[in-house]
């Protein structure tokens, strides 16, 4: 789950890691008493959006009066942010964050992140703060550091001083840099984060450490016993189908093709996806209807996929293994009936009790297009779309 | 031979009580599986009956093994519970822990794993896996136990439902399988590709090897650098689903999912294709080409 900047550095606090004043804006009234109360003689105003690169659409600006901040602020407010990872479509801005600016000395980039090889997590750091971190790893992959971090010891000492030579601290400063690791760390685990990344982490001209800006994300499946953090969520930010499906178990992601899919599985619904590639055509989603699909989370599934105007047809490709074949053939057959399903349907049943499962679709009067492989499926679908599009 | 488990594995079920415990417990001794009993704290000297199948409940893994026997444990329990089951399995002298459960904490798993070293001889299947399956004899898990016929092709798999692809289809071509590994769909797990490639290896009755990969992580990459060195002699045939996966979208499994470039499907085929393995484009072609490949 991800949330906006204001509430991690709101969180981040709570474990003594230093930010800047900030307050949030939602309606453009509230814009002179936050100013004055901020009393900062430069101040961010920043777009709260959850994707990254806002900097670059225009969502984040500097300004040093009363004036200017209104003028920004207006702009930003409402705006529909284009950024690298916003999409084409953008993002509309609905809360805007005042934050006093920082007398920047140091710019740089510290992470926490799970290091999937050594099943640990690790600190990842540069001294090039600001930067895109992935853009940097490609082109100066020797400017970044990573220290791991003990699950059982945690991080030491010497590991932050070392770090902190590394991005060109002097020593004064790395006591100040450990306890700044520390926090960091305490909040990842005691919050069940997933990713704590602090872009530009700088060093004031006070000697003081700063989050910047900060950017976190958390382990879905320990939100049941996080409820502060689950309570952060905004549902402006996200994808109606997805957390529609979420409520029955299933896993959907919506992309920009016309194949809808409907698969039990996350590795086969991938799989599928990468078929109907090949087949020549895209799929209009992710659908993952779980290991051993219900009747019950079929239909859910149609109804979803019907949602996407962009689907030209459907694919669904089930691999009955406890879950009977025929059992999801009723299932297909009660939801297409129940939807009033008018788009084309291809319908893939391999494992237990296929052949039942197939001649049930044959007897039930809907023009469903069986296969038995999962590339004549995708061929067929495919072909299906193109004669609903044309 | 076969891998992890034969019909003669002693096994208890941790979680019994539960509905999936108890469903998946019967369908595995309806499949031959020595399945000796189960394990709910707090439930302890009770029975499990249904039908034909009657299951002591114990109150403790290591009750369990000083009563039964028992040599491997599958894990049905809670993801709040699950971690403490993992490790109270491991404590009580288990070596083969099969851990079905979908949803543990990745922190969780972070530090059960750190735990798990104090046992090198102890094999962690899962978290968020299918199970494992010597084809005609044991069942530890889920899988379906109906699709597959015994024979020569071992199948591993980070996947549940591509896993039983790959069963039935070198079973329909005829080769049928020997063991089936899911090794489960979470960031944090316990055996890997090469744990299981390893022990293939050594098996005199698996003559090939089919490995289904996914988008994430760089398990592949080290796989195929494993192979190079050490698996001349069996025929590999993988598949990696993902290829069309958009970038920073969690696919599903936790793991599944492609961040700052790494853990891209093409890169993934690329380096099985330069260890020698046989990379198919769509998974309806594993069977035919492991076929092909045993034939040459």
């Amino acid at each position: 789950m991800k949330i906006h900047e204001y509430q991690a550095k709101a969180l981040l606090r709570k474990f003594s890691v230093p930010v800047a004043q900030g307050e949030l804006l939602t309606e453009i009234s509230q814009l002179p008493e936050l100013y004055k109360k901020l009393g900062a003689p430069v101040v961010a105003v920043k777009a709260q959006i959850h994707a990254g690169g806002r900097g670059k659409g225009g969502g984040v600006k500097i300004v040093k009066s009363l004036e200017e901040a209104k003028t920004q602020a207006e702009k930003i407010l409402g705006m529909t942010l284009v950024t690298p990872q916003t999409g084409p479509e953008g993002q509309v801005v609905k809360k805007v964050y005042l934050e006093a600016g920082a007398e920047i000395a140091k710019e740089m980039y510290l992470a926490i992140l799970l290091n999937r090889e050594s099943s640990e997590l690790i600190f990842v750091a540069s001294a090039e703060g600001g930067m895109e971190i992935e853009e940097l790893a490609e082109t100066h992959p020797e400017k970044i550091f990573q220290f791991p971090i003990d699950p059982l010891i945690g991080f030491r000492s010497f590991q932050a001083r070392e770090l902190a030579s590394q991005l060109g601290l002097e020593p004064k400063t790395h006591g100040a840099f450990y306890r700044f690791c520390l926090g960091l760390i305490e909040a990842y685990i005691k919050l069940d984060a997933s990713l704590i990344e602090i872009n530009p982490l700088v060093l004031t001209k006070s000697s003081e450490f700063v989050a910047l800006d900060a950017k976190m994300t958390f382990d879905d499946n320990a939100l049941y016993r996080q409820k502060e953090v689950a309570a952060l969520r905004d549902l402006d930010e996200e994808d109606p189908l997805e957390m529609e499906a979420a409520e029955y178990g299933m896993s959907y992601i919506s992309l920009d093709g016309q194949i809808g899919c409907m698969v039990n599985g996350a590795g086969l619904a991938m799989a599928t996806m990468d078929v109907i590639k090949l087949a020549g055509a895209e799929p209009a989603n992710f659908l993952d209807v779980g290991g051993s699909a219900s009747e019950e989370a079929v239909t859910a599934a149609f109804k979803i996929i019907l949602k996407d105007p962009k689907v030209k047809a459907i694919l669904v490709n089930i691999f009955g293994g406890i879950m009977k074949c025929d059992i999801i053939a009723n299932g297909i057959i009660n939801a297409a009936k129940a939807t009033g399903l008018k788009l084309p349907l291809v319908v893939r049943l391999q494992g237990t009790h296929a052949t039942e499962g197939r001649q049930l679709l044959a007897k039930s009067g809907l023009a469903v297009i069986t296969a038995e492989s999962i590339d004549e499926a995708a061929q067929k679908v495919v072909e299906a779309a193109k004669k609903q599009a044309a | 031979m076969s891998i992890l488990v034969t019909k003669k594995t002693k096994v208890v079920i941790q979680g019994i009580t539960g509905k999936a415990g108890w469903f998946h417990a019967r369908q595995s001794l309806d499949y031959g599986t020595q399945v000796v009993g189960g394990v709910t704290p707090g439930k302890g000297g009770t029975f499990m009956e249904e039908g034909p199948h009657r299951l002591p409940v114990f109150d403790s893994v290591k009750e369990a093994v000083q009563k039964t026997g028992a040599e491997a444990s599958v894990i049905f329990v809670p993801p709040p519970f699950a971690p403490d089951a993992i490790l109270e399995a491991a404590y009580a002298g288990i070596r083969l822990i099969v851990t079905i459960t979908e949803g543990i904490p990745i922190n969780d798993m972070i530090s059960v794993k750190r735990d798990l070293s104090r046992f090198p001889d102890l094999l962690l299947v899962g978290p968020n896996c299918p199970g494992v399956t010597t084809i005609g004899e044991s069942r530890l898990g889920i899988q379906p136990g109906n699709i597959g016929k015994a024979g020569k092709v071992g199948v591993l798999s980070r996947s549940g439902t591509l896993t039983y692809e790959a069963v039935n289809q070198v079973s329909l071509e005829g080769l049928g399988a020997t063991t089936c590994v899911g090794i489960g769909g979470d960031p944090i797990h316990g055996a890997n590709f090469i744990d299981i490639l390893s022990r293939f290896k050594e098996d005199s009755k698996t003559q090939g090897i089919v490995m289904i990969g996914e988008i994430g992580g760089s398990e592949e990459e080290e796989a195929a650098e494993w192979i190079s060195k050490n698996l001349k002699d069996k025929p590999v045939v993988s598949f990696i689903a993902g290829a069309t996966a958009p970038k920073g979208k969690r696919m599903g499994h936790a793991g599944a999912i492609i961040s700052g470039g790494k853990g891209t499907a093409q890169g993934k085929m690329e380096s099985l294709r330069k260890a020698g393995v046989i990379v198919v484009d769509t998974p309806a072609q594993i069977g035919a080409a492991m076929k092909k490949a045993l034939a040459a």
